[in-house]
């Protein structure tokens, strides 16, 4: 009876509290961002101190800025009107670039006949289309927003496409003998299958939209992350350029992890089987 | 409980009659089957079997109506595939159809949800629509599992929940592509007596496709052994008189498995000897 006792390993003793804490993924995790925060943040200053703030403003030149620059109030307005243009220009995209994708995944003879147009755009880059979309949509809003739907719509229709053609013939020919129509078919078996493309389709474009609302701005944007940027520049301010980059990068952080959650909350059946 | 007696009498309703007239399928160049005449009585479990591409499968398809109806499209049927005395133009509820690829149930669906899909085509609501659903998931063994998803599943429990689904909506004829050809040889066992209850419970016309010759001897009535393609036909039909349920350990189930063995050797080796050439 003794013998169970002596079989015990001295791995399963008692761990010292950085090993428990170790152990736990969300403090882990933690600790290693924090750790990377910090070493990015050595090496920026290391640089920084090398060339000076005109060429390359250290962090604490940036934090100084980013307080200026938040409590005049453009920080905020200008992170709100790129939201917003980003938000509705990409939200366009969704809206015709899903159904186009469905309508197009279906058909072949649609496929064939837009497939031209689709694989040309997509190589035009939307910076091209600068002063077109001001030309024909004004100085206002509307030219910034079609630019981000433009930049959305090509890569939303070619994943959706991509997730119609995917859908194992199967489900369509049980769904044909369960006595689902044409109709039925696409709503109740085409788009709940093609959902995971569609998703990541929607991801990539908003990533697009985020690379295209600065060169959006570049012209007659009073506010406006972009604009922040470009007008910068004739300040020579370059620690307001670094404001700008960073509240962009965590502004498209942020979306994604929207996107991510809303999915897993909201469309989690249609995304985690297999 | 009336609810429940009126969807077991309804399903009892007698299964239809299957005739395929001089058929040919030709998808391009390739013949796939050519000149085939078979007919299936009502209420009449037939299995085909066959050396693998010998168009068993395209048969099945020609029946559950997969396959066009024009002369000149690919795949299209040439001749007449007649159900209930009537011309297949294309799919349809009467016809249920369950194959050997679970990627045919829709994984965004619960087993529950899955079974609802026919049925709520169907116009089928409420308590109804319940008690239907409850019954033939109870009737395939799955009442524990109702409300799980197909990747929650085991492949036998899957092909049950492709049988519940076909079931629901109260088909007269049942075609079946192989379903039982992705199981292991004990969830085989198993489900063969499952197909067999079903099939007298429902009184359908059944046509099983397979690739295991004590399969088809244990479920059919008749057992048809096809030719190798292209080209494929109708080499010979079996009359299975075996009691059942049937035992394939029996003298007269293995005198007959060495028939249907030579049967399908002959054809494999045809077309090995064709593919040498």
């Amino acid at each position: 009876m003794t013998m169970e006792v002596n079989r015990t390993y001295p791995v399963n003793g008692p761990k010292a509290w950085y090993q428990r804490w170790w152990a736990v993924q969300p403090v882990r995790s933690t600790v290693i961002f924090a750790l990377s925060l910090a070493i990015g943040l050595v090496v920026w200053q290391l640089i920084s101190i090398k060339y000076g703030v005109y060429f390359f403003p250290s962090p604490s030149e940036t934090w100084i800025a980013f307080k200026e620059l938040a409590q005049d109030g453009s920080l905020a307005t200008s992170t709100i009107d790129s939201a917003r243009r980003i938000l509705v220009g990409w939200g366009l995209g969704l809206v015709v670039g899903i159904p186009i994708g469905l309508v197009m995944g279906r058909f072949g003879f649609v496929r064939q006949l837009l497939d031209p147009y689709i694989e040309f755009f997509r190589f035009v880059p939307p910076i091209s289309f600068v002063t077109l979309a001001i030309i024909w949509f004004g100085v206002g809003e509307a030219s910034k927003v079609v630019l981000i739907f433009y930049t959305s719509v090509f890569i939303v229709t070619i994943s959706t496409i991509a997730g119609v053609l995917a859908v194992d013939p199967l489900k369509v020919r049980a769904a044909a003998s369960l006595g689902a129509g044409p109709l039925r078919t696409m709503f109740l078996v085409i788009i709940p299958a093609s959902i995971p493309e569609i998703v990541t389709g929607a991801r990539l474009a908003m990533g697009n939209s985020f690379l295209t609302i600065v060169s959006a701005e570049i012209v007659a944007a009073q506010h406006g992350l972009g604009a922040l940027i470009w007008k910068s520049r004739n300040y020579g301010r370059t620690e307001w350029v670094f404001v700008g980059i960073i509240t962009l990068g965590i502004l498209g952080f942020l979306f994604d992890r929207i996107i991510r959650v809303a999915v897993r909350r909201g469309l989690a059946r249609y995304v985690n089987h297999g | 409980m009336s609810a429940l007696q009126a969807v077991s009498a309804s399903s009892g309703a007698a299964g239809h009659s299957i005739e395929f007239r001089n058929v040919s399928i030709r998808f391009n160049s390739f013949d796939a089957v050519s000149g085939v005449s078979l007919r299936i009585q009502p209420g009449e479990f037939v299995c085909l079997i066959g050396p693998s591409g010998c168009g068993k499968s395209t048969l099945l398809s020609a029946a559950a109506g997969f396959l066009g109806t024009r002369g000149d499209a690919p795949g299209a049927v040439e001749g007449e595939v007649l159900v209930n005395g009537e011309r297949v133009r294309g799919p349809d509820i009467s016809r249920g159809v369950v194959f050997q690829s679970s990627e045919a149930l829709f994984p965004w669906r619960t087993v529950r949800e899955n079974v609802a899909f026919g049925p709520r085509i169907r116009g089928v609501r409420g308590g109804e629509l319940r008690d239907l659903i409850d019954y033939y998931i109870a009737l395939v063994g799955l009442d524990h599992a109702a409300d799980r998803f197909p990747s929650q599943l085991s492949g036998g429990m899957r092909q049950r929940v492709q049988l519940a689904r076909v079931l629901a909506n109260q088909p007269r004829v049942i075609l079946m592509d192989e379903p039982l050809g992705a199981l292991d040889a004990q969830t085989r066992s198993v489900m063969q007596r499952e197909i067999e209850r079903l099939w007298q419970e429902t009184q359908c016309t059944m046509v099983f496709v397979t690739h295991d010759l004590d399969e088809a001897i244990k479920l059919g009535d008749r057992v048809v052994t096809m030719t190798a393609g292209p080209g494929a036909g109708i080499k010979s039909i079996y009359d299975i008189k075996l009691e059942r349920p049937r035992d394939e350990t029996t003298p007269a189930a293995i005198e007959l498995h060495r028939a249907l063995r030579d049967d399908v050797a002959e054809e494999v080796l045809k077309t090995l000897r064709s593919q040498r050439r």
